[in-house]
């Protein structure tokens, strides 16, 4: 009994940590920009697949690869901004937010044509048995996503709450024309904001690759599942996209092994649902706070 | 001067003539075959060899002269895996392209939603999609056709070679699509035909990273050996959660398998993994008198060498299909009905890559059982099994 | 109707009449009839958008909600057609009531959330539980008036374009009203529409109601034409599509709806020379245009003809 139960809860918890992920991507986006970027799901493609383009096609070393991945989602996220948001002076948010739709379209069509429509993968971090507990298996590439997705967590609240610039990425979501009066320059932060999520998006492709393995159009459905953990957890919460994320993930988990998988999407849907019906804020955001925002 | 240039002239006309006699004799009409396959969207591991393999042979047939001296032209439209993309394009190479028959297309929802279309058009429809539904019942489906073998035959095949080794109860696990949920309607079907029970029944989705949950779920439930069936990447996932979980019971998986990339995506997770897998993949291991290894042989290595990849099942298909309806044009000419009528009554012991086709007026598809190989994995090649 | 829109609205019953005229191609008029179904979907996302100031992504879910109800009904259940696909809007306005209720007193991306996941539960419920599941199910019968059934393509372009032409008629009459007036004015400020007494919630829920019948109404058209649906056609990917096309012709403009649907399904199409890379040519063009025509297709061309006539105007 708790052998199954505790391996239901790995499984909840191996995809609860990357939909944790993308939805700290959108919260590093919305808090410097307002903007929700729909093109977060292909950053975590980008990482898996640029991962592997380095490690198994150009045989470079591990950390290596790593450096370079990050390095290239960077880069990508660096271009979406310049190309397709500073451009636009007093953009709508709405227009906003379809503008990257159709940037993660134009992503998508390049990484398929780049990579072909076959899934790619390469080894765990470490090889070796699954750990054991109780009975129930945890792989030990599923640890590597758990303990990365802490590490990130912790890495972005000391720059969020302790650095200037994550500070002043916070100033430009309040109000930017505050914060250009005490002399932020609000258009590099969102350029910061847009740059930190790609890297990441691809932090979690990197390490969820190994065991789902990664192909192109993996993106669009991270990126709904990514962003339903950030509203659960409140936009703009990091601590809540991290909840959200593994509450997702383990509900989906919990539905499928205790109810019917056939059911596992819906049920984590409706409980979604019924926490934007009774905390229409998300679990951590006040309603104060939502009323501040822009939107 | 003048009869220099009189002469002259006598010759060049001559020789233009001449010149013009063997231009029209090559310059026959074409032949149009349309063909629609999922090229990009959710199917595309489909479509794509699909398209290879037509974009080939039209090559291949056109520069050993053609159909009878006419040019073979297929125009190869992208559905988008969307019904709607599949009827809008099936419109236009009936309509703009008028062409004599099409290929395709890649999935059954789609060929399901041309079915209407193509018998109200009079015109021969080759799908290379699997679903029973798509040619039957025969009677509702006069101009459609399709290559693939028929889920239940693969069920079949499984579930023979299961009760001959004893396996009474079987837990599926199926992926959310069209493709899996005829899987596992066959699934559920046959079994009791061959004394086997179904004691757990799972589903995922087509995007989904981890599947560890249900098969833990179809080991409590007391199963004996767990049948996969999906096509795409769930299949390696699935795979290596099964190895992960030390599952101690065997994996079987769908025809779908039938790709060494989905081996080599597995590494050694694969191991030991059993599927009912058409003779294109195995072909090497093949008897030498087997009917079908020269024509797999061929296939196999012109594709490799045209595309660096293995044309897989799926690339077989779009053979089958094509092949069929080459050999029906170069003996009754482009003539929709004359095709149709000759498919119908003439693919007997007809062998293709999908296997040797016996196509009736009340099976328009022609394959069973007996089209495929049990295969294993062993040491990450086929073997196939006895 | 304003004098601007008299105008439009002829020159539009003229185009759909002269369109199968012109063009005898089963192709060209199949491309018509399905950016007509989408236009429908569109007027209603853009009524609900443009001028009640809400967001949906689930349009696909009641869309999917019509197709299937009436195809149920009339293929399981004998009903005529028209029954049937009353009755699927029917269904999808009780849908949207249930969702509106709680769902409209939320905000910006929350909504939006809140009917994405109302769109993704509909499409679980078909794929698991519909008919044929994921693979779902042919034979429904075509679209039939009393005795008449159409089951020729010129005749669906026209019936569906009728039904376009009605609907927007039917729109625009809406839009200057008391209760357009009144819906624009929610958009501005809830509050201040409290306080002139309002009944806002009422209003809010009326017009999501009705985004969903004619999405529904667009989905039993889809069904009776194509005679097979499956859930995939029903997804979240059909409620972006929908979005893109109110947004691509100009959200401040009912127009911009029937614009945007014929752009975004005609598209498609015109690009298929480009094989493979038609998806990132699409998206370039997307993203481009969403970029410089910022306000949409329609409102930049009366924009444009506004600054010609001034041209004119001047000249003398």
């Amino acid at each position: 009994m708790l052998t199954v139960f505790l391996q239901f809860l790995f499984s909840g918890l191996t995809v609860g940590a990357v939909y944790a992920l993308v939805g700290i991507g959108f919260n590093i986006t919305y808090n410097a920009t307002s903007i929700i970027n729909l093109a977060q799901g292909e950053f975590v493609v980008i990482g898996g697949l640029m991962m592997w383009f380095f490690s198994e096609s150009l045989k470079l070393p591990f950390l290596v690869s790593v450096a370079l991945t990050i390095v290239t989602a960077g880069i990508v996220g660096f271009f979406m901004e310049r190309l397709t948001i500073k451009p636009l002076k007093n953009p709508d948010l709405l227009l906003m937010i379809m503008i990257t739709i159709a940037v993660s379209i134009v992503l998508r069509g390049i990484l398929m044509f780049v990579f072909g429509k076959d899934p790619y993968v390469y080894p765990s971090f470490t090889e070796g048995e699954p750990v054991s507990i109780y009975g129930a298996i945890i792989q030990q590439q599923t640890l590597w996503v758990i303990g990365i997705t802490g590490f990130c967590i912790i890495l972005l609240f000391f720059f969020f709450k302790k650095t200037i610039i994550g500070k002043a990425m916070l100033a430009c979501a309040v109000n930017p024309t505050a914060a250009q009066l005490v002399g932020i320059n609000v258009s590099k932060m969102v350029m910061v904001s847009f740059v930190l999520s790609a890297i990441v998006g691809a932090i979690g492709g990197m390490a969820i690759t190994p065991i789902s393995l990664m192909e192109y159009d993996k993106g669009p459905m991270l990126a709904v599942k990514g962003f339903c953990a950030a509203i659960m957890g409140g936009l703009g919460s990091n601590r809540g996209a991290v909840l959200g994320g593994f509450i997702i993930g383990i509900l989906e988990s919990m539905t499928a092994g205790y109810i019917h998988s056939g059911m596992k999407d819906a049920v984590a849907l409706i409980i979604l649902l019924l926490i934007l019906f009774f905390k229409p804020a998300g679990i951590f955001v006040s309603k104060t706070m939502l009323q501040l925002r822009k939107f | 001067m003048k009869k220099a240039g009189k002469n002259f002239l006598v010759v060049l006309v001559a020789a233009l003539s001449v010149m013009l006699l063997f231009v029209n004799a090559y310059a026959k009409e074409p032949y149009k075959i349309g063909a629609l396959f999922a090229v990009t969207g959710a199917a595309s591991f489909l479509g794509e060899p699909e398209k290879n393999t037509a974009v080939m042979l039209q090559d291949q047939i056109n520069k050993a002269g053609g159909i009878n001296g006419h040019p073979l032209e297929i125009i190869i439209e992208d559905t988008k895996s969307d019904e709607t993309q599949a009827v809008l394009s099936a419109k236009k190479l009936l309509e703009n392209d008028k062409v004599l028959a099409i290929i395709g297309p890649s999935t059954t929802g789609e060929s399901m939603a041309l079915v209407p279309i193509m018998n109200n058009a009079n015109t021969p429809l080759l799908s290379c999609a699997a679903g029973a539904p798509i040619t039957q019942p025969a009677k509702d489906r006069p101009w459609i056709f399709k290559t693939p073998q028929y889920d239940v035959s693969a069920v079949e095949a499984i579930y023979g070679y299961m009760k001959k080794h004893g396996i009474a109860k079987v837990g599926i696990i199926t992926i959310s699509t069209g493709f899996g949920d005829a899987g596992r309607k066959a699934l559920l079907e046959i079994a009791p035909k061959y004394g086997i029970t179904i004691v757990a029944e799972e589903k995922y989705g087509p995007k989904d990273s981890d599947m560890t949950t249900q098969l833990t779920k179809i080991k409590a439930a007391g199963a004996q050996a767990v049948i996969n069936w999906s096509v795409g990447p769930g299949q390696v996932v699935v795979t290596k959660n099964w190895h992960a979980l030390k599952m101690g019971i065997p994996l079987y998986q769908s025809h779908g398998w039938g790709s060494k990339k989905n081996v080599e995506l597995a590494g050694k997770a694969a191991e030991g993994v059993i599927a009912p897998l058409g003779r294109l993949v195995v072909w090497e291991k093949l008897p030498d008198n087997h009917p079908q290894k020269a024509l797999l042989k061929k296939f196999t290595q012109d594709y490799e060498a045209k595309y660096k990849s293995e044309p897989g099942t799926f690339g077989g298909h779009a053979y089958d299909s094509i092949m069929m309806l080459v050999e029906a044009l170069k003996s009754v000419g482009p003539d929709k009905k004359k095709m149709k009528d000759y498919i119908e009554t003439n693919i007997k012991k007809w062998p293709g890559t999908g296997g040797i086709f016996n196509i009736s007026p009340d099976d328009h598809c022609g394959l069973d059982k007996d089209a495929f190989e049990m295969v294993v994995v062993k040491n990450g090649e086929w073997e196939i099994l006895k | 109707m304003k004098k601007g829109d008299s105008a439009a609205f002829f020159v539009f019953i003229l185009l759909i009449i002269l369109l199968p005229v012109l063009s005898g191609s089963t192709y060209t008029l199949t491309v018509g009839i399905f950016s007509g179904i989408n236009a429908l979907v569109a007027i209603g996302l853009c009524i609900l958008m443009g001028y009640a100031g809400q967001v949906s992504l689930g349009q696909a879910g009641f869309y999917g909600i019509g197709a299937y109800v009436s195809s149920i009904a009339s293929l399981h259940g004998g009903l005529p057609i028209i029954i049937s696909a009353i009755s699927g809007m029917l269904v999808a306005a009780i849908a949207a009531v249930i969702l509106a209720v709680p769902a409209l007193r939320l905000k910006g991306h929350y909504l939006a959330v809140a009917t994405l996941g109302f769109g993704e539960i509909i499409y679980i419920i078909l794929n698991e539980w519909g008919p044929g599941g994921p693979s779902g199910f042919g034979d429904i019968p075509h679209f039939g008036l009393l005795w008449y059934t159409i089951d020729s393509t010129r005749d669906y372009f026209y019936l569906i374009w009728g039904l376009v032409a009605v609907v927007m008629f039917f729109s625009m009459n809406l839009i200057h009203s008391r209760t357009g007036r009144a819906l624009r004015a929610i958009h501005d400020s809830d509050l201040a529409c409290n306080a002139m007494g309002l009944n806002v919630v009422a209003l809010k829920i009326k017009v999501f109601v009705l985004s969903a019948v004619y999405a529904a109404l667009a989905g039993s058209l889809y069904a009776h034409y194509v005679t097979f649906i499956s859930p995939s056609s029903f997804s979240l990917f059909y409620s972006i599509l929908v979005l893109m096309m109110v947004i691509v012709g100009g959200i401040t403009n009912l127009w911009g709806a029937i614009i945007g649907a014929v752009v975004i399904t005609v598209l498609p199409e015109l690009l298929r020379r480009f094989e493979e890379l038609d998806v990132l040519v699409y998206g370039l063009i997307l993203t481009l245009s969403l970029m410089f025509f910022r306000k949409g297709l329609v409102p930049i061309l009366i924009e444009k003809m506004k600054k010609l006539r001034g041209f004119a105007i001047a000249k003398h």
